[in-house]
This record gives C-alpha cells, structure tokens and sequence, in this order.
C-alpha cells in the first residue's frame, strides 16, 4: 500500500518536473532569438504624435457631407459585421447538425465535421477576405463573405456544442403524444436551443465588429482603409479620429449585445 | 382572456422582433451594395484562384520555417509579456481585493478600452513606433493580450470562495499574505489556463501580423500575393493551418489537465 502511495508520488514528481523543464525550454528558445528592444529618438515622437492625435483628433474627417468621412465609413463597418453574422448564422446549421455527436449514427461522422469547422475556424478572415476579392472585387461584399464564411467555423462549433447538451425528454414526450416530425422539431427542440443560439450568433457579432474594423487593410471595405492611409501618411490627428470611432462605436455594441444577450439567458 | 392577451403581446413583441431584424439587414445590404449576381460572376474566378494554388509548393515549406518559429516566438513573448503585465491590473479591478471602487473603475475601463481595438491595428499602431519587425508585433500581441487575460483573470478572482479569505482576515493576515494565500491558490489553474487560451488567440493573430510590417509569417504572404505566387501563398496558409491546429491541441490538451 505505501508502495504504491510512493510510487504515484515519484511519477506526479517527474510529470511536474517534466513539465517545468518543457517550459523553460520553450522560453529559452523564444527569448534567445529575440531582436533587441530599441527606442530610436524617432519612437518618443512617434509616441508623442499618436498622443497628440487623439487628443486633439480630425474633427473635420467625423462627417463630410461629401466623399469619404468617419460616419460613411463606420457604418459601412457596422453592415458589413450584420450582414457576415447573418450570413454565417444561417450556414452554420447544417454545420452544427454535422458536428453533434447525438445528431449522428457514426463517430466518425460528427469528428469529421469537427474537424472541418477546426479548419474554417483557423483560417484567418484577412486571408479569406484576399481570396473573396479576387472573386468579387474590392469593396465591403469581399468583406461581408469573408466574415460570413470565417464564422461558421466558430459558431458551427458552438451551436453543434448546444446540440449535444439538449434535454431529448420534451421531444419523446412530443413524440409519444403523436406529433410529427416539423411539431417536435418546432415545439420542443428549437425553443430549446433557440436562447443559446442567438447569444451565440450576438457574440460572434461582437467579435465580426472587431474583425470589420481591420479588413479594410486589405481592401474589403471598412474602416481599415482610410486608417491604413492615414498611419502610412502620417496624419495622426486622423488616425487618432478614428481611433476614437472605432473604440466608441466597438463599446456601444459590445454593451447592448452583452445587455441582449444577459436577458436571454 | 389574461392569457390570451399575453400571448398576443408575445407575439407582438416577436413580430417587431423580427421586422427590426430584417429591416437592418435590408438597410446594411443597400449601404454595402451586396449583389449575387457577383458572386455568381466571380465564382469561376475564384476556382481558376484555387486552380492556381494547386499543387502547393513543397520546396517552399523549408524556406518559410524560420519565419514561421519567429511567428510562435512571437506569440509565446508577447503572452507572456501581457500575463505579467494583466496579474497587478487584475487584482487592482476585482472587487472583492479592492474594495473601493475609485480604484477599480478605472482600471477596468482602460481595460475595456484595450480590448475594443483588434490586433492588427495595435500592430499598425506599433510599426511607426518600433520600426518595422518583430518588437511592433511582440508589443501589439503584449497590449491585446494583456486585454483579454486582465478581464478574464479580475473576473475569475471575483468568482473565488470567500471563505478562506474571511479566515485569513480573521487570524491576522495582512494583504500581501491575504492575496498570497487566500487569493492566488484559488485562481492559478484558471490563469494558466486563460494565458494557453490566449497564446492560441495569438498564434493565430501572429501568422498575419506581418501584413502591416510587423513581422512573422504575415510578411511573406503579403510578398508571395503581391508577386501572384500563389502556389507559395498556399504553401504558407497550409502551414499556418498545421502549426494552428497542433498548438491549439496541446494547449487544449493542457487547459483539460489544468481545470
């Protein structure tokens, strides 16, 4: 009996040293080949150029009756967030149907679903964004499929997730009453899974908001691009101005989506 | 006819709901000049795309390793730096450390305002500031994850048993061996766990830091698709993939042993 007790010990012992070795292994390595931290004279004013740029921002640029100003622009961030959450809410169903484990006969079928959101997930959206211009061209519809296809793989993965929690009592009770197929799917298992769906769907929009801001580097409409101009020109109190549009417009969605989403759940 | 009339608001409520939804999604459409037609024209377009990423090209994959490590480098500094730095933030805006909310507020609002601005911007941000290269994007990946973890942390430790805090104030402690032992126990698993989380955010956000000239694997895509190498391009996201989805199965690994 003490045998074993020391036993367990010594191997718990090697298996956190191993650990801690792995560890300082993996920041050895990252921290030797690191480039040296050095502020040139020209940081500090850089530095002092960013700050003064959000202090005094481009009030000019927040509307302009004509052409491209902050108001056009975020907005057009905003569309572009709704509508790729949309997009990705609606084709992320049969996705998630494939990926639950209690939605499928065979093993091999739900983790080979898994498996395929994993890899739409990691797929990065300024990548995805690049491919969809050279299908649709420039402008915020490249943004829009980009986003849509890119967050399939998060809430694929979610909802199938939400799936495989449900309660099935309600819809054999249906089932034993003599409903048929639609009448168990509309009465016992979509009020079930409906509540976590759109909390869900409100959360990846939160994050498609964010993702939208930056898209426009590579010309898929947005925010990004005017920005991109304005940091590679140098215009602080413009960067500074829509930095401002930015953080503003990202909290007040984030705070009504997180209120909607506290009074679903 | 209570009943009736509740069901009647429901439906009310559901039918305003949802034409709410749709007239949103009508008005982003019109601003955003969606069209199918486009689509339908340009998918042919985008297959001759893939067309010509295929086959990728192999001999490119140990040209693009030392960049790619650079990448992970990037990723494990930057984590690290912004756990270190997310550890006094998140005990300063909990509010069962902290008791006085003049404190905390503050310190969750820049928080909050740290995390509203995505990663590639902070990169953009840092380039004019560090010069072109690893320091921009180690520094933007620091501040962003710095964000993530300070929140998640400060919310776990509001989370924690009281109990064994209550006791600790009871004998005696003062608030360095109150923190020490009352606090830290209870959360390390769980920051360890949000710090692997964040380092799989990171990997995935570093692989395309470099498109803004701040270094890692970003750079070489953004070279390959100026110069329509596509075959190389699918090379670099073929990787990218692999090494994603390995790190993110350690770490989730990892994260099951943790909690």
């Amino acid at each position: 009996m003490n045998e074993t007790i020391r036993k367990k010990q010594t191997i718990r012992r090697i298996k956190i040293w191993t650990s801690v070795v792995i560890v300082a292994l993996i920041y050895i390595w990252a921290f030797s080949g690191m480039p040296k931290m050095e502020f040139k004279p020209s940081a500090v004013q850089a530095i002092k150029a960013i700050f003064s740029g959000l202090i005094h921002p481009d009030w000019d640029y927040f509307y302009d009756p004509e052409g491209e100003d902050l108001l056009r622009t975020l907005l057009e961030t905003l569309c572009i967030a709704i509508l790729g959450t949309f997009i990705s809410s609606i084709l992320c169903v049969p996705f998630a149907f494939w990926a639950a484990r209690n939605m499928n006969k065979y093993r091999f079928i739900s983790s080979s679903g898994k498996f395929v959101l994993s890899v739409i997930r990691v797929f990065p959206e300024l990548i995805l964004a690049l491919l969809f211009i050279a299908a649709v061209g420039t402008g915020p519809f490249a943004g829009i499929l980009a986003l849509g296809f890119h967050s399939i793989g998060m809430l694929g993965k979610l909802f199938g997730e939400s799936i495989e929690d449900m309660d099935f009592s309600s819809s054999e009770a249906l089932k034993s009453c003599g409903a048929n197929k639609i009448q168990t799917l509309w009465f016992a298992i979509v009020p079930q899974v409906m509540p976590s769906f759109v909390s869900f769907t409100l959360y990846r929009f939160e994050l498609s908001v964010r993702a939208a801001t930056i898209l426009g580097i590579v010309g898929a409409g947005g925010i990004g691009a005017p920005l991109i101009f304005a940091l590679q020109g140098h215009k602080w109190d413009r960067v500074g101005m829509i930095l401002i549009g930015i953080i503003v417009m990202v909290t007040i969605i984030d705070y009504i989506s997180s209120t909607i989403r506290k009074r679903i759940v | 006819m209570d009943a009736l009339k509740k069901r009647r608001l429901s439906l009310m409520k559901r039918l305003v709901t949802l034409i709410f939804i749709i007239v949103i999604l009508w008005a982003s459409s019109l601003g955003t000049e969606v069209s199918i037609s486009s689509l339908m024209d340009g998918l042919p377009g985008m297959g001759s795309l893939f067309l010509e990423m295929l086959p990728p090209d192999w001999s490119y994959f140990s040209y693009v390793t030392e960049p790619m490590l650079e990448t992970i480098r990037m990723a494990v500094i930057g984590t690290t730096y912004g756990a270190i730095v997310a550890i006094p933030f998140a005990l300063l805006s909990s509010r069962n450390v902290v008791k006085w909310p003049v404190i905390y507020f503050p310190f969750r609002f820049v928080m909050n305002l740290i995390r509203t601005i995505p990663e590639l911007l902070l990169a953009a941000l840092f380039v004019p500031v560090l010069g072109i290269g690893d320091n921009a994007g180690i520094m933007a990946l620091s501040v962003f994850s710095f964000g993530v973890i300070a929140k998640l942390a400060y919310e776990s430790i509001e989370a924690i048993d009281n109990g064994p805090l209550e006791a600790m104030t009871a004998v005696g402690a003062n608030k360095i061996q109150w923190i020490f032992y009352g606090v830290v126990p209870q959360v390390i698993a769980s920051f360890v766990s949000y710090t692997l989380y964040c380092f799989e955010i990171n990997v995935r956000a570093a692989a395309i830091l470099g498109y803004v000239g701040a270094g890692g694997i970003g750079l070489y895509l953004n070279n390959t698709l100026k110069l329509f190498q596509y075959q190389r391009v699918s090379t670099i996201i073929i990787y990218t993939l692999i090494v994603v989805v390995i790190i993110d199965m350690i770490s989730n690994k990892c994260r099951e042993k943790l909690i």
